[in-house]
């Protein structure tokens, strides 16, 4: 809106010009003196004993950009005003320095000197590490089940539980979350129970997804976490669209997609944060920037610093924070969300962090690095125990709380994987149920086709699908 | 029960119009007031009904704020605001997308791709999460609200990336309906039909006809239901099948067969995915013979499955193998266009040279060159 003001404000001002016939060489003709010194005399103010001239000198004045001087002109192109230069000069391809990145704890849990943010309160704190330990422990009984065969696949988050958790933590319930795969621990924290992501990783019948997609696949309207998708970064234009909804509506709430260093290669990652930026939707992108996109490190993803500078290109706010340090996450998305709520636009988070994990139970990520690279950052750059350290800094846990925690994790997991192993799987019919809001009748045919199938050679098919 | 209505249907053709007026079992007749319009006005009667009709609905794609390359957007956005009827950047896969998202939230989102040529970009996003949304969240999450317009086919002059017919990659993706209307009644009807279906829809537009294709359309609100194929001409000889524009080629030809003593049932599937098998099957059956055209080119396109289906089904009826009289399997040219197009010509020439009895195989040979 403001650029057409400014290329009508300054045709406006030329057409002034012309007539009345000031000096400066017209806009139209300008390219004609390409060549030849900077032509035309200083524009000349004159008192006119007529008042339109002198309200028309007067508009004129007041409109006047005060860059007409020989060595820099300003032009209007569309899209506004820019200023002339006549050296030729390459913007770099990166800055001097990299984008620093904000953190409000150093590596070992303590409070630096002078650092900003957003207070939690004992509550909220002790929350949020107890939901960091249940998703670390969540990831670890899961990831045992599936080694031991009793699960067909799972993938974990480790390494990355602050981002999991700050983030959440930082929102409101009605914000609505567009995941990737690796943030089950916004789930939990809004309440979704052990039993509940056993459910899916078993894919029984009280699996909401009803036993449709491979496990870690959640998904929760009532805690407003959109279904995951494998497709990469498929999700993110979809959040635009959702944030753009929320502020038609008037919502006080925002949308909120996750996406890796991979993602953000992805087509759908360029598309979302133009729209974003052109839709002023209130949405956050948070880019877990973890190193790795299965066995293909940053370095062979992109040649920019991070992600966090692609923001400006897009014309959206960004921060570059620490992943592993959970109170500059919340603050930073408790920020980030004010930002983009009030103010309708989108705002970009690259949290840095590191996959400690495999990609996947299908991945051994000890064949592309190093054990003592992983080691590394599981021990010495742990999130869990940096924010251990402060919460109990501020005499709000103990060794005591730590292993009741434990304990009790452990039992709740077992118990859910126990009951959701011999839950029945959904009975057939939901193959066929919601392709559409209605079984067309193509699909009620092929229903009766595949029950005639199985009645003549039961064997054939699994026994723990109820008919 | 489809069928039962298409023979009752009867086709008037009005001079100097590409199609007649009609009745179908869904509009009401007698007092409706109809005005005659082109194909792109009919579209745009029906957004305007869209965006009246639901205030959390939204038009959107590029260029759409002016009234569009087609003219099909125009006075929407004057009338509904900037907020709702708006310009998109230069990108289909932020242009579906965004719409996904919009519709997963409840709204209607009319999302229009400004040349079918260009909706590649999006097919991921149509693919992988418009058509799956549903099914993979357990039905926690839906994006029916979402509909995608695109203009397809021949214009007589556009070449590649101008004239293409991609809907049979959209028929093979289960989740998403398919509908092509024929004319400007039907556009207006199927459209609205579509932007209120539960299920995403993707919508193509027969460029051809948004100009050339004058027709009386009723002036209200009006629906006409999907997966409901229509007759539009009764026959006893041989069934034809078709959708879009190519119905005013096929209609052509039956005139021109009609001449030759043989007697044509022609079928406008309307809906291609989910698609009406019932009627295509009831009239081949008593035909004993199908013809099957579009301008999408003939490997694996729509009207294989067509053909598959109806043998399955009235294999014992049939008389004749199925007939398929296409586009040839190049990409859409330029100078060639009137020799690539499946012209009345293709689809009469070998009923015109056989015998006019219905016993003979009269379709077999003449579309040997083009398959």
């Amino acid at each position: 809106m403001a650029q057409h003001l400014k290329s009508s404000k300054s045709t406006f001002l030329n057409v002034l010009r012309h007539s009345l016939a000031f000096g400066s060489p017209s806009h139209a003709s300008r390219h004609l003196r390409q060549k030849l010194p900077h032509g035309g005399p200083p524009s000349i103010k004159k008192v006119s004993p007529n008042p339109l001239t002198r309200l028309c000198n007067t508009m004129v004045d007041t409109l006047s950009s005060s860059h007409e001087d020989t060595n820099s002109q300003v032009m209007d192109f569309p899209g506004g005003k820019v200023s002339f230069t006549p050296e030729i000069h390459f913007i770099s391809e990166s800055n001097e320095e990299r984008v620093p990145c904000y953190r409000v704890l150093d590596d070992n849990g303590q409070q630096l000197p002078n650092s900003q943010f957003v207070p939690v309160s004992k509550e909220i704190a002790v929350k949020m590490y107890s939901d960091m330990v249940t998703l670390q422990m969540m990831d670890n009984i899961f990831y045992e089940a599936q080694r031991q065969g009793r699960l067909s696949f799972y993938a974990t988050a480790y390494g990355e539980e602050a981002i999991n958790i700050a983030s959440a933590a930082a929102l409101s319930p009605d914000d609505v979350i567009f995941p990737q795969y690796r943030e089950p621990g916004v789930l939990l924290w809004r309440g979704f129970t052990l039993q509940e992501f056993a459910n899916q990783c078993f894919g029984n019948k009280s699996d909401y997804g009803k036993g449709r997609q491979m496990p870690v696949h959640y998904g929760s309207n009532k805690l407003n976490y959109f279904t995951v998708s494998a497709t990469i970064a498929t999700q993110l234009p979809n959040a635009v669209g959702a944030a753009y909804s929320l502020k038609m509506d008037g919502k006080d709430a925002c949308a909120v997609t996750f996406f890796g260093d991979g993602g953000s290669s992805e087509g759908d990652f360029h598309a979302a944060m133009n729209f974003a930026a052109v839709m002023e939707a209130p949405v956050l992108f948070i880019c877990r920037n973890n190193g790795w996109a299965i066995s293909t490190p940053t370095s062979d993803q992109f040649r920019s610093d991070g992600v966090v500078v692609k923001g400006r290109a897009y014309g959206i706010r960004s921060i570059r924070v620490d992943g592993n340090d959970a109170l500059a996450m919340y603050s930073a998305v408790h920020e980030a969300r004010e930002m983009a709520i009030r103010e309708h636009r989108p705002i970009l988070i690259e949290a840095l962090t590191y996959r400690v994990g495999h990609h996947s139970t299908s991945d051994d990520s000890t064949r592309y690095r190093s054990a003592d690279e992983i080691e590394w950052w599981n021990k010495a750059r742990n999130p869990l125990s940096r924010f251990r350290t402060w919460v109990e800094s501020n005499g709000w846990w103990s060794d005591e709380a730590e292993s009741d925690l434990r304990s009790r994790i452990k039992k709740e997991m077992l118990e859910a994987i126990r009951v959701a192993e011999k839950t029945e799987k959904p009975n057939l019919n939901h193959m066929f149920s919601d392709v559409y809001d209605v079984p067309p009748l193509n699909l009620r045919e092929q229903e009766l086709l595949v029950r005639q199938a199985i009645k003549s050679h039961p064997q054939d098919y699994p026994s723990d699908v109820p008919l | 029960m489809a069928s039962l209505l298409g023979r009752f249907c009867r086709k008037l053709v009005v001079p100097g119009s590409a199609h007649g007026s009609r009745m179908t079992s869904t509009t009401a007749c007698g007092s409706e007031t109809v005005k005659s319009l082109n194909l792109y006005s009919a579209i745009n009667q029906a957004l305007h009904i869209a965006l009246e009709t639901d205030p959390r609905s939204y038009v959107f794609g590029e260029d759409v704020g002016f009234g569009g390359v087609f003219r099909c957007t125009t006075g929407l956005a004057e009338r509904f605001g900037k907020n709702r009827v708006f310009n998109t950047p230069l990108c289909e896969q932020g242009i579906v997308g965004f719409g996904i998202g919009l519709a997963a939230m409840g709204n209607r989102a009319v999302v229009e791709i400004q040349f079918a040529d260009y909706i590649y970009p999006a097919f991921d996003q149509i693919v992988n999460e418009a058509a799956k949304f549903r099914y993979r969240s357990g039905n926690q999450f839906n994006c029916g609200g979402l509909t995608i317009r695109a203009p397809y086919g021949a214009v007589g002059h556009g070449g590649h990336y101008h004239s293409q017919s991609p809907e049979a990659f959209f028929c093979h993706v289960p989740g998403i309906k398919v509908v092509i209307p024929r004319s400007p009644r039907e556009a207006k009807g199927l459209l609205l039909s579509s932007i209120r279906d539960p299920n995403p829809v993707v919508f193509f537009e027969p460029k051809w006809l948004y100009r050339q294709a004058v027709e009386e359309v009723p002036e209200h609100d009006y629906m006409i239901p999907l997966s409901q194929a229509e007759v539009i001409r009764e026959g006893s000889d041989i069934t034809l099948v078709g959708w879009g524009a190519q119905l005013t080629v096929m209609e052509q030809a039956c005139l021109d067969a009609e001449k030759e003593g043989i007697s044509c049932e022609l079928i406008d599937l309307k809906t291609l995915l989910p698609w009406d098998k019932e009627t295509v099957e009831a009239s081949v059956k008593k035909t004993g013979r199908l013809l099957i055209s579009h301008e999408a080119p003939i490997t694996g396109g729509f009207g294989a499955e067509i053909s598959a289906t109806i043998l399955e089904r009235c294999f014992l009826k049939l008389e004749a193998p199925v007939s398929r009289v296409c586009g040839l399997d190049t990409p859409f040219p330029l100078v060639f266009e009137p020799f690539y197009m499946p012209t009345k010509n293709k689809a009469s020439s070998s009923s015109s040279l056989s015998s006019p009895s219905k016993n003979t195989h009269f379709l077999i040979h003449g579309f040997s060159r083009l398959l």
